[in-house]
């Protein structure tokens, strides 16, 4: 069985999978994004976890998942290398901070422009203008950070924990997206039954464990 | 059926195979796009600016690559020393250098944390993040595209023309210049096609090092795997294939004809 999951997803996901079982699952992690676009092209997998709503409600819609279920939460973060001077969002301002974020596709690079749209025009410009790339994938994000090579980043809060040294600045409440990640059978699934049980387990059972673990809220 | 053309209808089989395998992707490109939505994707900005981004730093890297690589080259193929045989394989190593690890080995090597990362600061350069970090990466997975067939070609060259020259009052520059590098044009245009391809479809080492923004660091290939990913994306995607693919075309086929590529002429070389 071949489990299609968002990439912020594979720390909790992989000890899932791996205790899963009745089926031998495998993993594939990436932008929500380009897993939808990979099912849209006929890639031949079973459960479809996306760390959104859209996309799996966009599949649903076009014939190619079952119903998608809501099954977990998160928070969006600023992440900073430990021991950064940046201590604040409206530290992002200032000329010449190194700032990476998702593309606009990906959800992460969504619910990060969900943050900027909220603020005050001059705040969000001077924000933008220090973006220095617009990554594919969460986890490319992070990767930017731990190299140092970005000086800030908007990554969910689970991300930083399972980071290597990297610090968490949490976002002003009346800011904060709603992450919501949605989990879908892929319509054309020869697993059904087996892949039904592992979205079912995400909700509640062995999987909604091991994302508490890993830092995921339960479903908003 | 004699022997002879018993194999000459299996080679000929291998031949239609690979010509097969090789165009129907293609031509696919081409099949599932109209030309009005081809021109359509030309339209919109980002693609503009990916295509006019790889145009540029394609462009610079490979004038790096030509400048410093010609006469490195020159001295690889003339002069017999010791450690000859580990000089020219560490040069071909990125050829066989999966591209995320030639990303990988750039931020360790230049990147903020990388070796030589502080000496590069501190002297004022900054790559990653910028087009100069994108054209770092196109440098180190195309140059030794260049440098090998160079390389070949300045080793062919009959080493009788040079000594002429030279006996005949020529500079080493001056038999450099006037005598093998004309005779080895060929050869060279030929490593800059391959170069120029190489570098234009660079993809992982530019992602991991560069990373992706439009209009900076954001090329032709990694708008396409943006655009890949969005909603209704696959068509632009394709889109954008398809101009790359006319570019490439258009610089192979320009290059060979300024080289006198004789393949292009039809002749034989059996």
């Amino acid at each position: 069985m071949v489990v299609f999951a968002a990439s912020s997803l594979e720390t909790a996901m992989s000890e899932y999978a791996e205790s899963f079982s009745g089926a031998d699952v495998k993993g594939s992690y990436a932008g929500s994004d380009q897993l939808a676009a990979q099912i849209r092209q006929g890639a031949p997998a079973d459960v479809f976890a996306s760390a959104d709503t859209e996309y799996p409600a966009q599949l649903f819609e076009e014939g190619l998942v079952e119903k998608p279920r809501v099954f977990a939460g998160n928070r969006l973060v600023i992440a900073v290398p430990a021991g950064s001077e940046i201590d604040s969002l409206d530290d992002l301002t200032k000329p010449d901070t190194v700032l990476v974020i998702g593309d606009p596709s990906v959800p992460v690079g969504g619910y990060t422009r969900t943050v900027l749209d909220r603020l005050p025009a001059p705040q969000r410009e001077a924000i933008v203008a220090n973006v220095r790339s617009e990554e594919p994938e969460v986890s490319s994000v992070v990767a930017k950070l731990e190299q140092g090579a970005a000086e800030a980043g908007f990554v969910y809060a689970t991300d930083v924990i399972t980071a290597a040294g990297l610090e968490t600045i949490a976002l002003p409440e009346r800011l904060q997206p709603d992450v919501a990640y949605a989990a879908a059978v892929i319509a054309k699934s020869e697993h059904k039954a087996e892949a039904e049980r592992f979205v079912e387990g995400l909700i509640e059972g062995d999987g909604a464990e091991d994302l508490r673990r890993a830092g995921f809220l339960p479903p908003p | 059926m004699s022997r002879r053309s018993w194999f000459g209808a299996v080679a000929f089989l291998a031949l239609l195979a690979t010509l097969a395998f090789l165009v129907i992707p293609v031509v696919a490109i081409f099949a599932d796009v109209s030309p009005a939505r081809l021109l359509d994707a030309l339209g919109e900005e980002s693609a503009r600016d990916a295509l006019w981004l790889s145009l540029r730093a394609t462009a610079i890297a490979l004038v790096i690559v030509i400048v410093v690589g010609t006469p490195a080259a020159y001295l690889l193929a003339s002069r017999d020393f010791r450690g000859r045989a580990l000089v020219l394989t560490a040069i071909e190593l990125p050829l066989v250098m999966p591209p995320a690890v030639a990303g990988i080995a750039l931020l360790a090597a230049f990147g903020p944390e990388g070796i030589l990362g502080s000496a590069v600061s501190s002297a004022g350069i900054e790559l990653v993040f910028q087009t100069a970090g994108v054209v770092v990466a196109l440098v180190f997975v195309s140059a030794p595209f260049f440098l090998r067939q160079a390389i070949a070609a300045f080793a062919a060259l009959d080493g009788r023309f040079l000594e002429a020259a030279r006996t005949l009052g020529a500079g080493p520059f001056r038999a450099f210049a006037t005598v093998a590098l004309p005779s080895v044009r060929a050869g060279l245009a030929s490593g800059v096609a391959l170069a120029w391809g190489r570098a234009l479809g660079e993809f992982g080492a530019t992602l991991l090092f560069a990373g992706s923004l439009q209009g900076v660091t954001q090329t032709a290939p990694l708008a396409i795997f943006a655009d890949f990913s969005k909603p209704d994306g696959f068509v632009s995607a394709l889109a954008l294939s398809a101009v790359l693919i006319v570019v490439s075309a258009a610089l192979l086929l320009s290059v060979k004809l300024l080289g006198g590529d004789r393949a292009l002429e039809g002749s034989s070389r059996l």
